[in-house]
């Protein structure tokens, strides 16, 4: 697998969340709900050594993609920028910027050294306060790379505009499915979370994967697999792509494994005898504990991100419902009692929503509530929305939406917990079951 | 084969068929009876996925067995402790109008359902297996109940040989007997 080396030449850390307090106009509050795209100006980049421009533009291109694609940003055109940059370090006449109703300017420029290392240098301005928000910045990496680069370009744009960490430089694995509805194939993949990059994880024969899911350092699946003739939870390392077993001993079928934020625990259910309750343990599978000890269905379990709480479904109820227990399966407590069935419940990595899949007369939903039940929204509804995953910074959930008949197939797409910008991922086949990993390294 | 079988065998068909004419027709209609008879030995696997019928159906979210399912069972049952060299995998199955997981537990709830009244119909536990398969593998593909109801099902898939014979005492006749009745 390539690696991206993204070196940080100036030390940023605690420079910007200073700087975004102080920031004045250039701020955008998610949490308020935007109305009105924040007006932003990229002039094309500067390409520094012979041979740079072409990338330059590509990198330019996707950072405004990434930026435009929240729709919490547009792009000031081109063709009405007045003032031409030139030159990296050349002074901005603020005035031409605010004159195009510009808030935000990016300059930046892109040279090429030796061995295809591509080095990106960027600055942002606050055009109405006429100054550079936050420190300059340059990344490195091998030219292969250049997507990452521009992912975090946007990254660094939108946590400073808008005071939480960004999304882009990010993948998302998932379910690639081909074939008729009977005799479906099925494999894991990865992709950048724009659709960009796919890559097969595991081979194309009659395995049927499902649910994938990340370790909390993106170097791990946990998954479920028929390899064995019936359903187990599986691990495989994105590197080496080797699937193993992740425990036989107990259970005559296990699946919807998740991992707890500690990385070494996992949580999954197991089916005995027809009932399925849910279980956790060590990677390595010792200290196996029992977590529901019920004759209703328990399954789909996630701990929530401090990992003192695990959300899980049930049907002890009479159908399937949203419920919270201790990490240790105590004091389950039911969350969800609005009209219909509940179920695939994810903490969001925040802490402080639940996202989830809904079905009510006839019709599937993906939504959040608080992890109290509280402030149910509904965000999208069809045919078959289901298995909402949450943006590294709980801004954006993607899910698979499926659609009717002989024909039907899933597709992934995405849409803000706001219920706005809704999109779908593109993918080269059928997709379905995304997780969305933490922003990389 | 004895009338007894034969008599499941009739009406196993006629369940599958929900529109085939009553068994009593059979006897006068050329074409219904060689429909009714069966076509593979009575001794293989195709005899069972054919002539007593391999799957039965389950209601929205539930695993209980219906009337017509337990009938189809009796007879899957009666087959099994007849041939104790066959062993079976149940599959269980769901619609797609259900969460992937959630499927999953209901597909292991059905088959499970099934394992059970084999079991208790005399047929040895060590040679029944269970798998889900969730939604993973529908049948019937339209976007209709009549298409999702096809798909709410378990298959007893048998396979030659693969769990040996049956326990000593575990298939005992008594009970098979005593339990094989197609009129509950």
């Amino acid at each position: 697998m390539i690696r991206l080396l993204a070196a940080c030449l100036m030390t940023l850390s605690m420079a910007w969340p200073a700087a975004a307090q102080s920031a004045g106009p250039l701020r955008i509050e998610i949490t308020e709900g935007i109305i009105e795209p924040l007006p932003v100006a990229v002039p094309t980049f500067l390409s520094e050594t012979p041979g740079a421009a072409r990338i330059a533009r590509s990198i330019e291109r996707l950072l405004i993609a990434d930026l435009v694609g929240t729709q919490l940003f547009r792009e000031v055109p081109k063709d009405a920028h007045i003032q031409s940059i030139d030159t990296f370090d050349a002074p901005v006449r603020f005035p031409d910027w605010k004159a195009v109703n510009a808030q935000a300017l990016v300059v930046g420029s892109v040279s090429l050294s030796g061995r295809d290392q591509v080095v990106v240098r960027f600055r942002l301005y606050d055009v109405f306060s006429e100054r550079e928000f936050g420190a300059s910045l340059q990344f490195a990496a091998p030219a292969d790379n250049w997507r990452r680069i521009a992912h975090k370009v946007a990254d660094t744009v939108y946590s400073r505009i808008t005071g939480e960490t960004g999304y882009f430089d990010s993948r998302v694995v998932f379910v690639s499915e081909t074939g008729p509805k009977n005799r479906r194939r099925k494999r894991l993949a990865i992709m950048d979370y724009d659709g960009a990059n796919t890559q097969f994880l595991t081979g194309d024969n009659n395995d049927i994967v499902l649910a994938p899911r990340f370790s909390p350092d993106g170097s791990w699946l946990l998954y479920t697999s028929y390899r064995t003739g019936s359903p187990r939870a599986h691990i495989l390392n994105i590197d080496d792509a080797r699937p193993r077993l992740l425990d036989a001993s107990i259970g005559n079928m296990t699946f919807s494994p998740r991992f707890a934020p500690d990385g070494r625990t996992v949580v999954f259910s197991v089916e005995q005898g027809g009932n399925t309750d849910i279980w956790r343990m060590n990677v390595d599978g010792s200290n196996k504990q029992r977590l529901t000890l019920h004759p209703a269905i328990d399954t789909a379990p996630s701990f929530s991100p401090d990992g003192s709480r695990i959300v899980f479904e049930s049907d002890r109820s009479g159908t399937q419902q949203i419920y919270i227990m201790s990490a240790s399966g105590n004091l389950p407590r039911r969350i969800s009692f609005g009209p219909g069935r509940y179920g695939t419940p994810v903490w969001s990595p925040n802490g402080d929503y639940i996202a989830f899949t809904k079905q009510n007369r006839g019709r599937f939903h993906i939504g959040v509530m608080r992890i109290d039940g509280s402030e149910e929204r509904l965000l999208t509804a069809s045919f078959l929305d289901e298995g909402p995953t949450w943006s590294p910074n709980g801004r954006v959930l993607m899910f698979a939406r499926g659609t009717a008949g002989v024909n039907g197939g899933f597709s992934i797409y995405s849409v803000d917990i706001s219920g706005r910008n809704l999109k779908r991922v593109p993918t080269p086949a059928g997709a379905s079951d995304p997780a969305w990993s933490p922003l990389r390294n | 084969m004895n009338t007894t079988t034969k008599l499941i065998a009739i009406a196993a068909v006629s369940t599958l068929f929900a529109c085939a004419p009553q068994p009593e027709a059979h006897l006068y209609d050329a074409e219904a009876a060689a429909e009714a008879l069966p076509d593979f030995a009575e001794d293989t696997p195709a005899y069972l996925q054919s002539e007593i019928g391999d799957r039965v159906h389950f209601a929205v979210d539930q695993s209980t067995l219906s009337g017509e399912a337990r009938s189809t069972l009796v007879a899957q049952a009666r087959w099994m402790t007849t041939y104790p060299r066959f062993s079976a995998v149940i599959e269980g199955h769901a619609d797609e109008r259900g969460t992937r997981e959630y499927n999953l537990a209901l597909g292991a709830r059905r088959a499970s359902a099934v394992r059970d009244f084999l079991v208790s119909h005399g047929v040895a536990d060590s040679r029944l297996e269970t798998v889900t398969y969730g939604k993973e593998r529908p049948v019937a593909l339209c976007a209709s109940e009549s298409c999702y109801a096809d798909n709410r099902r378990s298959v007893t898939v048998v396979n030659a040989g693969g769990a040996g014979p049956d326990v000593i005492g575990a298939d005992t006749g008594g009970l098979e007997t005593a339990s094989f009745d197609v009129s509950g």
